[in-house]
């Protein structure tokens, strides 16, 4: 890199792994997770900028699912402290961080199966009192909020062009739609940062696009948006600032097309020596090397007997 | 044969106190199984802590009938509590099992000898439904016709009975067409999905898991009203009768625990007095009274079987609801 500083609008001083947000909307601090002998997640210091798109990217096995399961309390850490919107939410649960605005989506698609898509998207509404075990026995109690967010999750679907299947079962819809629906559902509570793990995985390309059009939509509409993902196109295409992780620590940040071009990147993607040439196969083929073991072995034991 | 008599004793089993027992217990492990997911095997458990928590308060401290009720409801509570704390957090099957063990834990402690002044021990207790009986509105006399003709207190224990089975229907089908319903349905789909939404998974499965725990102590209850309590009743086959029962009428339905629990009763007695007949008549020689009171249960078995494979959503299940593999 050069020596001269890189500054960019969303950070405040130098940009870098780890750097510091001008208005940061997450900050996580020392946050640990191993499993067994594997430290699936150590990240010294990162803060995801507000009403920003931000992309989590990595290689396979780099943490960023388990990543995202600590900062929505699907998973403990070992150590580590991190806050949303200057509140710690650090060993809250998982229900109480979504209420507090956090909403994430899964990267194996959680549509409730047998409810209607409707009914899936009433269960994202916040402040219904009928899910009382009490107030629920009497209508009156919640039938007008329960008209408030019916209106509600109507216009939702509508623009995710979900409305004309609103009362066949979850399960009947597509996997693209699946993955639709979640987002759809995910915005019923009005979420202040909405978490999207891998929001385009088994999406087929016409409904990528219509999803990456989505989450531009929630960035207008003032949301903040942290997003998993592998296709680094997708990432360039939309994202504000980008966050690499590599086994477990944050590896480099950056905007898109600087990140894409930093060689820890390239490093962590393709491996150090994705540029050198493997040759043409005229060295030891370790795959015949270890058949002509074999049956070396096999004749040596055949001897024996 | 009489095709008469065998006939109007089944019939006569449709209203029973013993089938608004078991029609309340199955709607117990409806809310349990059917709604919530919950995967209760130990329904004869609080079968037996709300029968014991009636009776025993009532014959050691003269107990007035609604302090019995009131003993009922809350043991039942605390059951439901000490069984849910440990287990509602972790993957549905710890549930299953720690619901099968209690149940017996529950039968073994009631039976022992060294407990006989409280529970009877194995001979169980009686001499408890005087206040029950004083409460009775019916005047002396006989009521009905044909198989359903009843003695004055035999009404009043059936009117007792299937009016707590009317009243906990009218409840299930209230709290489920609610929001209330509608969190608990989808925790039964997929209870990280709803967690992330926003609700408290685990209260929500407590509140499932007492409101049936107090739907089966109340079948308990209505089960030892019209005779005496027996330890031995409260074995594992009352909590597959019941689930027998539920999944013929339909796991998440209002109406399919009540006429689940009617035609397996009515199935039980009437292949009962069938095969009795048989051997009666001399047609069926190769086996004894006692090994024909077992093939009934035999023919049960193989009924839930045929049943799971072939019609899983019961009688009134939704069809579409099931045949999703989800």
């Amino acid at each position: 890199m050069s020596d001269t500083m890189l500054t960019h609008p969303l950070v405040d001083g130098a940009v870098g792994p780890g750097c510091k947000k001008v208005d940061p909307i997450v900050v996580a601090d020392n946050v640990t997770r191993t499993f067994g002998g594997l430290t699936a997640v150590d990240v010294a210091h990162v803060e995801i900028p507000r009403n920003a798109i931000t992309a989590l990217i990595g290689p396979n096995g780099a943490g960023k699912t388990t990543f995202f399961n600590l900062l929505t309390g699907f998973d403990k850490p070992n150590t580590g402290q991190w806050s949303f919107e200057g509140h710690s939410l650090a060993r809250v649960p998982a229900f109480r961080v979504a209420r507090k605005g956090m909403v994430r989506t899964f990267q194996l698609t959680k549509s409730l199966g047998r409810l209607s898509v409707l009914q899936n998207m009433l269960l994202g509404a916040t402040k219904q009192p009928g899910e009382n075990i009490f107030t629920a026995l009497i209508k009156p109690l919640w039938s007008k909020r329960e008209e408030a967010i019916i209106s509600k999750a109507e216009e939702i679907l509508a623009r995710f062009k979900l409305l004309e299947k609103s009362e066949d079962y979850a399960a009947s819809l597509s996997g693209g739609q699946r993955k639709l629906l979640e987002m759809a559902r995910a915005l019923m509570s009005d979420p202040v940062l909405i978490m999207l793990d891998e929001p385009m995985a088994g999406v087929n390309p016409a409904l990528t696009q219509s999803l990456l059009g989505h989450i531009k939509e929630l960035k207008a509409e003032g949301m903040s948006v942290l997003f998993v993902e592998h296709d680094m196109h997708m990432v360039r295409h939309i994202s504000d600032w980008v966050i690499v992780m590599a086994e477990g620590k944050v590896v480099a940040e950056g905007p898109p097309d600087q990140v894409m071009n930093d060689p820890a990147v390239i490093d962590a993607y393709l491996g150090a020596h994705h540029d050198s040439d493997l040759g043409d196969m005229t060295g030891a083929n370790p795959v015949i090397d270890a058949k002509e073991a074999a049956a070396e072995h096999a004749a040596k034991k055949e001897g024996a007997i | 044969m009489d095709w008469g008599q065998i006939l109007s004793t089944a019939a006569g089993e449709l209203l029973s106190p013993v089938t608004a027992a078991y029609a309340l217990a199955a709607i117990g492990i409806g809310v349990h199984f059917g709604y919530a997911g919950l995967l209760n095997f130990g329904q004869a458990g609080f079968m037996a802590i709300g029968a014991y928590a009636f009776v025993v308060p009532t014959l050691l401290w003269d107990f007035p009938i609604w302090a019995a009720f009131l003993s009922t409801i809350l043991v039942s509570v605390l059951f439901a509590l000490l069984l849910g704390i440990p287990t509602l957090r972790l993957r549905a099957d710890y549930l299953a099992i720690v619901t099968i063990a209690s149940a017996e834990i529950v039968r073994f402690v009631v039976s022992t000898s060294g407990l006989t002044a409280i529970t009877g021990g194995a001979t169980g207790l009686s001499g408890y439904n005087g206040g029950f009986i004083d409460l009775n509105p019916f005047a002396p006399g006989r009521y009905g016709f044909g198989p359903w003709e009843f003695s004055a207190n035999q009404l009043w224990v059936r009117v007792f009975g299937w009016g707590l089975v009317i009243i906990a229907s009218v409840l299930v089908f209230l709290l489920m067409r609610s929001p209330w319903g509608r969190v608990v349905k989808g925790i039964r789909e997929d209870e990280d999905a709803v967690r992330s939404l926003g609700k408290n998974v685990y209260a929500y499965k407590m509140q499932a898991l007492i409101l049936g725990g107090v739907f089966g102590a109340f079948a308990g209850v209505i089960y030892v009203l019209p005779r005496s309590l027996q330890p031995t009743n409260y074995g594992t086959t009352l909590t597959f009768f019941i689930w027998t029962m539920l999944l013929l009428g339909g796991a998440a339905t209002i109406f399919g625990p009540i006429v689940g629990a009617m035609i397996f009763a009515a199935l039980l007695t009437l292949s009962d007095g069938i095969v009795r007949g048989l051997i009666r008549a001399d047609i069926v020689t190769f086996i004894s009274g006692t090994q024909a009171g077992q093939i009934r249960f035999m023919i049960i078995g193989a009924v839930l079987m045929l049943l799971v494979i072939f019609r899983p959503q019961g009688i009134f299940g939704n069809k579409k609801e099931l045949s999703f593999n989800v």
